[in-house]
């Protein structure tokens, strides 16, 4: 208990010496978090649309104007050329085109229906899909609006009609922000945890410090559980500067217990650090640590259905998500924070998460090796 | 010339010696490529949904049997209300299917029924995709039942996909891969090699000895100049035969983009070595000034229209920006060089600015 007490002053004095370091995982997670929601706003808005008008009736008019007046769409040219429609695409400058074909108005009147025309950048796919169904339903909306004006409905309905009532829960006003705060909350923690811990078993083994401690009588786990507890009150730390900056600039307020996030974010740090103690076992260099924990990070984020959801992933890579950390704590703090859940709800995250923190842990101390 | 050569091969079995870091180095590309063009995709299928069917019937059970025909959905199981809630705390469950009862009674003899989606809401984009896949369902289902007549006055509306026909995400991942790859090799991979000289003294032999320090850093930026161009060439390789994204523009004009970026980075990687003492800080400062920049502020994960004012203004001095824009246009669009001739001088403007500054602060003396 000594040896451990005298190991923990040490770190910390390392620690706290270099000003560099310090700042940095203090400055790290601010900045990001006050960055971070700011720019991963999925939100499509301001779609930037060219609408071509071969027609110039009052009816095409009428649906530029509904379309500008939505709000979504920035109309960025409006004439009756194609090629000149596409150039803005193509330069980026536009996402969409809408073609109004020539005797729009007539045909839809006489002829009882008519075509319009939309051309979407598909490169990137989330903006086309809402972006065009976003149109799309402007359409339909003109469209009732051009029925009202020509058919006197009756007052009850003559064939049947299924009316669907969507009701959102747990985030009533769709805000993109309080969905992608805690994930990056999640992020901080990981990052700075995997990658201080990978970096610091290794550096004592290029500075050669490390044959010091390997002539001294301090056992192999003491000496893992004095690099584990000073990053795990540091992961606890950067956790709660995080939730408080979430709080003030973002106003997000966790419906579930503080309780329950701390002590999942407590267990799921054991489990981060022990890998990236791992890491520091394995590695020769900090170069080395850093390529490997970097590279490690990279997939477990990538894959943690931060950015994209798990659902969506084919089966082979949701099965490895079953072995991924971040997942499960990225699951956890939105359903703790947004839903409210509890303990009970979270208890089989918990217990995988927990076993990840047991068998890495025993790999790093088992990994470390006093021979050379 | 010869004293550089030496230099060179020097650097070479630097690297070549430690083959922990050339694997990574090889296959970080190869393995972020598959994840990006296989795994991380933003089209909803096999989402989990549940269903309250209160009213049991022909019409309620159609449709159930229609949402699970659909790839969209998973039908998890038929819950009560009561078990509602609690499959959504537990994140069992995306969206709800509430059929009320005597849904199809009301339907034939009064003509309206209603059904209720409720979804959650946590992913705003999620709910809205599942929603509209669910409502277009049901909509379908009345379309086929009797009594339905087309309405008067339709405007239909036919959709072009752009560039992009079957709406592959890779095609949007591809350029991004690439920039992040050149950003970490060249950048990090070069400013920690030149601090680890710094940190372990062998700087000082070499700056006593009688290389030009220009040299000296031309020196270390080759092999990975190198590295760079195989991790180019296994990107390309991989998207075009492996994701079938295509190559639509000139090659030579890529390849010659992909270079000049290259180039831009090593000038990046050499400040921040001259401005940092430990590998660490090395490390973190391209972490934080380079790579998540990269991430945020090319377009290639995040929307840069949607970001705050500010943001964009920052956003424009990222040279992945840039070169995103350049990858898009050339490989994806298949645009020529009359369309990317500004962006190109900007990364010409950037990269000499960059060496230039770095060059002026490479300290030849010791503090």
């Amino acid at each position: 208990m000594r040896i451990l007490r005298i190991l923990l002053e040490k770190e910390f004095r390392q620690i706290f010496r270099d000003p560099a370091i310090l700042r940095i995982i203090f400055m790290m997670p601010t900045v990001q978090l006050l960055l971070m929601p700011l720019a991963a706003d999925y939100e499509v808005k301001n779609v930037k649309i060219c609408v071509v008008d071969y027609d110039h009736s009052p009816y095409s008019r009428k649906l530029v104007d509904k379309i500008t007046a939505s709000g979504y769409f920035t109309l960025v040219d409006y004439s009756d050329s194609y090629e000149e429609a596409l150039g803005y695409v193509e330069h980026d400058e536009a996402d969409l085109v809408l073609q109004v074909p020539h005797a729009f108005e007539k045909d839809l009147v006489r002829d009882n229906g008519t075509m319009l025309f939309m051309s979407l950048n598909a490169i990137n796919g989330v903006k086309a899909n809402l972006g065009g169904a976003y149109l799309q339903s402007i359409i339909t909306d003109f469209n009732n609006d051009v029925r009202l004006n020509w058919l006197q409905l009756p007052r009850f309905n003559s064939r049947p009609v299924i009316s669907i009532l969507p009701v959102n829960w747990f985030n009533p006003l769709m805000n993109y922000q309080i969905f992608m705060v805690p994930g990056i909350l999640v992020i901080l923690v990981t990052l700075v945890g995997a990658f201080l811990s990978a970096l610091n078993i290794v550096k004592e083994k290029e500075i050669g410090t490390i044959e010091q401690i390997n002539v001294t009588p301090i056992r192999k786990y003491q000496f893992i559980l004095g690099k584990l507890i000073p990053f795990w009150i540091l992961g606890l730390i950067i956790l709660t500067i995080g939730l408080l900056i979430s709080r003030i600039v973002y106003g997000v307020v966790p419906v579930g217990s503080l309780f329950t996030i701390y002590f999942f974010a407590a267990v799921y740090l054991l489990a981060v650090l022990g890998l990236g103690l791992l890491v520091s076992t394995l590695a020769n260099t900090q170069q080395q640590a850093m390529l490997l924990s970097f590279f490690m990070m990279m997939i477990f984020i990538m894959l943690g259905g931060l950015y994209t959801s798990i659902d969506s992933m084919p089966d082979w890579v949701k099965t490895f998500t079953l072995i991924n950390p971040v997942a499960y704590f990225i699951d956890v703090t939105r359903m703790v924070i947004l839903k409210g859940s509890t303990l009970v709800d979270i208890r089989s995250h918990l217990i995988i998460v927990f076993g990840f923190g047991v068998v890495l842990n025993s790999l790093a101390v088992w990994n470390y090796k006093k021979r050379n | 010339m010869k004293q550089f050569l030496f230099f060179v091969r020097k650097e070479f079995l630097h690297l070549w010696r430690d083959q922990r870091t050339l694997f990574i180095l090889f296959g970080m590309p190869i393995i972020q490529i598959f994840i990006f063009g296989f795994a991380l995709t933003n089209e909803v299928r096999d989402s989990r949904i549940a269903i309250i069917d209160e009213a049991k019937d022909e019409a309620s059970e159609a449709i159930i049997h229609q949402l699970e025909a659909s790839q969209y959905f998973d039908i998890e199981k038929t819950i009560s209300e009561q078990q509602l809630v609690r499959a959504f705390r537990e994140g069992k469950i995306k969206l709800a299917v509430v059929f009320p009862q005597k849904f199809n009674e009301q339907l034939q003899h009064t003509n309206a029924a209603s059904v209720q989606l409720i979804a959650d809401a946590t992913d705003p984009n999620v709910a809205n995709t599942l929603v509209n896949y669910a409502s277009a369902i049901i909509l379908d289902y009345q379309k086929q039942s009797k009594g339905f007549e087309p309405f008067p006055y339709t405007i239909k509306t036919e959709m072009r996909m752009l560039y992009n026909p079957q709406m592959k995400g890779s095609y949007n991942f591809v350029p991004g891969v690439m920039a992040m790859v050149l950003m970490l090799v060249c950048a990090m991979m070069t400013s920690i090699s030149i601090v680890r000289e710094k940190e372990m003294g062998t700087m000082e032999i070499i700056l006593v000895s009688p290389m030009v320090p220009l040299r000296v850093m031309v020196a270390k930026m080759v092999p990975y100049f190198i590295l760079s161009a195989v991790n180019i060439a296994s990107i390309l390789l991989l998207s075009v035969f492996v994701l079938d994204v295509p190559i639509n523009g000139s090659l030579t004009l890529l390849v010659t983009e992909c270079l000049l970026f290259t180039l831009t980075v090593l000038a990046l990687g050499l400040l921040i070595s001259s401005v940092s003492d430990s590998q660490q800080v090395a490390m973190l400062i391209s972490l934080m000034g380079l790579f998540l920049p990269t991430v945020m502020f090319s377009g290639f994960m995040f929307p840069v229209e949607n970001m705050p004012v500010a943001l964009q203004v920052i956003s424009n001095i990222v040279p992945a920006k840039w070169f995103y824009y350049i990858v898009k246009n050339v490989m994806i669009k298949g645009l020529g060089f009359q369309s990317i001739w500004k962006e190109t001088l900007i990364l010409v403007g950037m990269m000499i600015f960059l060496m230039t500054v770095s060059i002026k602060k490479f300290k030849t003396r010791l503090e």
